[in-house]
This record gives C-alpha cells, sequence and structure tokens, in this order.
C-alpha cells in the first residue's frame, strides 16, 4: 500500500523532470492562442450587439408597437399608411400582426402599444376592463364567404348568411374556420350561433392560422371559408374559389384603433400612441385609406 | 433557383437586410451561447459530484426541448407584465437572441461535454500534474477539445439559424427589425407567395453553407 502510494506520488514528478518544460511551453503557447481566437470571437459579438444595444436605449422614444390583425397587413394597406405616419412624427411603427384576440392580449400584458382589431363587442370589453385609454373607429368593409365554382352546398342561393352556414353544415362540404379567436373567427361564431346548429364533424376544420392559409387550406379541400374582403382581394389573383356570398347587414367589419393604457405599464410609449391614433383618425389617414385599392377594388372604406 | 440568386444578386436591400439580420441573430447567440455552455460541458465531462448523471440528462433532455416551448417561457419572462418586463426585450432582437442562446445552451453543453468526456484521461492527468488551474486550465482543454467544440458551435448555430418558434414568438416578424430569413420565408408562404418563400429557403441553405465552411477555414485550416 504504501509503497504503490509512494510510486504514484512519485511519477508524475518524474515526468515533469523530463518532458515538462516542452509541455509548459507548449501550454503556454496553446494559451495566447485560444486567448487570441476567444478575443476576436468576443470582440464580433461586441461589434454585432452594439447597434442593438444603443437601438434599445432609444427605442421607447423613437419606436412605437402595433399589434393589429392579419387583414390589415396582409392586404398592405399597413405598409401604404403607416410610411406617411412615420414621415410625419419621425416615429418607427413596429407591427406585429396576429389575430385580433391575439392583438388584445398583447394590449392587456402592455406588450403593445397600439392596437388595430376588428372585434367590437371584444374591443369594448377590454375598454370596460381599463385596459386601454382611448379607441376610435377608424375603418370597414365587410366579411365574404368564399366557396368553389361548384357550390355543392348551394349557398349562392341562400337567403342570408345563417342559411348559408346551415346548407353548409347539412351538405357535410368541408369548412375551414380560423379557429384562432381572431375578428374573422368571432364573426363566424356568431354566425353559427344564429343557424341554432354548433358546428361539428369532420367537414368543420379549425385551421389555427392566419386568413390567407385559411383561405388556402379551403382551396385546396374545395370547400368553403368566411373571410375579410381585404385579404381576398389580395388572394383573389392565385386562388380559384369564388364570392358566393355577400352584402348582409350581419356581414358588417367595423376596424377601431385603440391606445393601450400606459398607467399599468410606465415604460410604454404614451405619446406616440395617443399620436398614431389620432392620425388614424384623422384625415390625413383616411383619405389614404379610401384611395386604396387593389385590382382597382377598394379594400377598406372610410367613415 | 434562378429567383434566388436573382433576389440576391439585384442587391434588393430587404432581402438583404434579412439575411444579414439571420446570420447577426444566429452569430451572437451562438457566442453567447457558447461562453457559459463550453465550461459546463467541460465541469460535467471533468468533475465528479452528486446528481452530475442527472444533469447530463436534464441537459439532454432540453436539447430535444420545442423552438415555441422555449419561446413561451422566454415570452413570459420578458413580456411588460413578466418578471423583466422593464427591460423591454420582447418584440426586440435582444429578445430573439435571448430566446436563441437558450436554445443553443443546452446544445452546445450537451455536445462539449460528450466530446470532452471521449478525450483522453491521461490529458487531464498531465494537467493536474502541471499544476494548471482556473482560466489556464479551461483554455488548455478548449485547445485540445477544438474539434469538437467547433462541431458544437456549427451544431448550435445550425439549429439556431434554422429555427422560426422563438424568433416568430419573441422578435414577432418586424420588418426592418426583427424580420429573419425563417420568419419571412414563413410570411412569405402565409401569403401564397411560395416562389419568393423558396427562394430565400435556397438562400438560407446557401448561407448556412457558406457559415459553416468559413467556421471551419477560421478555427481549423487543417480540416
Amino acid at each position: 500500500m504504501v509503497e504503490a502510494d509512494r510510486r504514484t506520488a512519485d511519477e508524475p514528478k518524474v515526468r515533469t523532470e523530463t518532458s515538462g518544460p516542452s509541455i509548459l511551453r507548449r501550454s503556454r503557447n496553446m494559451y495566447s492562442l485560444t486567448k487570441r481566437t476567444l478575443f476576436i470571437l468576443l470582440a464580433f459579438s461586441l461589434i454585432g450587439a452594439l447597434p442593438i444595444l444603443s437601438q434599445q436605449k432609444t427605442s421607447s422614444q423613437t419606436r412605437l408597437r402595433l399589434a393589429t390583425t392579419t387583414s390589415t397587413e396582409q392586404s398592405g394597406l399597413l405598409s401604404v399608411l403607416l410610411p406617411a405616419f412615420e414621415k410625419k412624427t419621425g416615429l418607427i411603427v413596429d407591427v406585429v400582426a396576429v389575430g385580433t384576440g391575439a392583438a388584445l392580449k398583447l394590449g392587456e400584458k402592455g406588450d403593445a402599444d397600439v392596437l388595430l382589431v376588428h372585434a367590437r363587442a371584444q374591443e369594448d370589453s377590454f375598454m370596460a376592463s381599463g385596459f386601454g385609454d382611448e379607441r376610435k373607429d377608424v375603418f370597414y368593409n365587410d366579411f365574404v364567404v368564399l366557396g368553389p365554382k361548384s357550390d355543392p352546398a348551394n349557398i349562392a342561393a341562400s337567403a342570408n348568411g345563417p342559411d348559408a352556414f346551415t346548407r353548409i353544415a347539412a351538405s357535410k362540404t368541408p369548412f375551414v374556420s380560423r379557429g384562432d379567436n381572431s375578428g374573422t373567427h368571432v364573426k363566424e361564431k356568431e354566425i353559427w350561433k344564429a343557424t341554432k346548429t354548433v358546428p361539428s364533424g369532420t367537414w368543420y376544420k379549425e385551421a389555427g392560422q392566419g386568413m390567407s392559409q385559411t383561405i388556402m387550406m379551403a382551396e385546396q379541400m374545395g370547400g368553403y371559408v368566411l373571410t375579410d374582403r381585404a385579404t381576398w382581394l389580395a388572394m383573389k389573383q392565385k386562388s380559384s374559389l369564388l364570392i358566393l356570398r355577400q352584402g348582409d347587414a350581419a356581414f358588417f367589419n367595423p376596424y377601431g384603433v385603440i391606445s393601450v393604457s400606459a398607467a399599468r405599464y410606465p415604460q410604454m410609449n404614451k405619446t406616440g400612441a395617443k399620436a398614431l391614433v389620432d392620425w388614424m383618425a384623422g384625415p390625413e389617414a383616411r383619405a389614404i385609406v379610401a384611395a386604396y385599392k387593389i385590382g382597382g377594388e377598394p379594400c377598406f372604406y372610410v367613415y | 433557383m434562378r429567383e434566388a440568386f436573382r433576389l440576391l444578386l439585384s442587391g434588393d436591400g430587404e432581402t438583404w437586410g434579412i439575411v444579414a439580420r439571420s446570420v447577426r441573430f444566429s452569430f451572437l447567440s451562438t457566442v453567447f451561447a457558447l461562453l457559459p455552455g463550453v465550461p459546463l460541458g467541460i465541469a460535467l465531462a471533468l468533475g465528479r459530484f452528486p446528481g452530475k448523471r442527472i444533469i447530463v440528462s436534464v441537459v439532454n433532455a432540453m436539447t430535444a426541448v420545442p423552438t415555441v416551448v422555449i419561446g413561451l417561457v422566454v415570452y413570459t419572462a420578458i413580456s411588460r407584465s413578466g418578471p423583466m418586463g422593464n427591460l423591454g426585450w420582447l418584440f426586440a432582437p435582444t429578445g430573439v437572441v435571448l430566446g436563441q442562446t437558450c436554445l443553443a445552451l443546452p446544445v452546445v453543453t450537451a455536445l462539449s461535454y460528450t466530446g470532452l468526456a471521449k478525450l483522453d484521461p491521461r490529458f487531464h492527468e498531465t494537467l493536474t500534474t502541471l499544476g494548471a488551474k482556473g482560466p489556464l486550465r479551461l483554455l488548455a482543454t478548449i485547445r485540445e477539445a477544438r474539434p469538437v467544440l467547433i462541431a458544437a458551435a456549427v451544431t448550435a448555430f445550425g439549429r439556431v439559424t434554422g429555427e422560426v418558434g422563438v424568433s416568430m414568438m419573441l422578435g414577432g416578424n418586424i420588418r426592418h427589425l426583427t424580420r429573419t430569413m425563417t420568419t419571412a420565408i414563413a410570411l412569405d408562404a402565409a401569403k401564397g407567395d411560395f416562389e419568393r418563400a423558396l427562394s430565400l429557403g435556397v438562400v438560407l441553405l446557401l448561407i448556412a453553407l457558406a457559415v459553416n465552411l468559413i467556421l471551419h477555414l477560421l478555427t481549423d485550416p487543417g480540416v
């Protein structure tokens, strides 16, 4: 035992004496080489991180976050509307395009400064709960029901929206729902409620996706879908679906702009939010919205 | 394919901006993951402490966590209503980099652990004998395990460049700010613009290839 211990204790000493210096030199060399590599890596990341960090510093004053529905972004309206506001005020508007339900949630959590949404009942309860400072009507369009040219449920002959939905349910033709609590989904549920039937079965597909994807899915399945007119106009060129039901009073689709209450979250851009809400409801924005057309057809109407 | 090259060669500022942003985010998060990840992997490989096996299993399991779950956890932390809300990182580049770092960290740790555990044990004995301690020892180990660590970095870079869950959730796909290649592809596909989405996909592939080659050449000319 003792002998063995001594041997293992001695061994390293011997090794150090014979080959120590060169290994040590090599290890110092390794040290400086690796240090250099690490230094270069760190320097690069600092250079890369600087713009991000400096951007962060000024963000609350110069940037404004707008949470909105997919329809306003995918129709291309925001990319003509917001630059005019940015040019006038010098603020930069960051657009987060989600459904109305998700946008309202972002507002509740203080993760957006302004909301542009379309589900009046939800907007009102959002305001009533004190999550918003101000709400203004901005523009409107309408919902339409799309379907394949063959129209297997014969909704072209329907008397109104609920009747069209009843016919779709009866024929068990695929119907693709947004299924994401968006403004369009809320409207769809309203119409189903009016039919007094609960949509269920394999023909009823809840997509959980944005409007454009949902339209594409309906096309692939040869089914029906409820959409806002703006997204449809933006998609029309690429789709073989047709508008088969439109013009109901219940298909009215008003958009509202809301400044999120800054009382809860002090780091929000309160002045910027107020400026955007006022501007959106003002004459300049209304002129741009009224003039915005896809394929010669207006997407949104102003009051 | 031709559309992809046309997009890049035409010098379309937005496309290049998206490409540059993707590379910057991925590079930063890979570096930020390497900094704690490699020492952690080394500690796991060389250290002997209770619960080590459990930690290794947890780290390995973490490499398989879906990106959206990491996105969700980080989201709740950096939301203005969350504990780190006052930083304002959500829907900003810092949020994406933070999320991607969380994504890359287990990959880096697990891979450097596996690689280092396979190193010749005599190497560590020699270091001990030479009295190498602290940072010197760490750097010497890093130097010895260089090929393994490069592989770890490349894999981590690959995972963050190709992911869409974290970028979409924490970045919000904001134009000119947090729109990266993957979220741009998702958006184009959502709009039914498959051609543009596909060309961006080809660009993503080319970028991944180029970055991997450059990284290999820079750090290990012999390979």
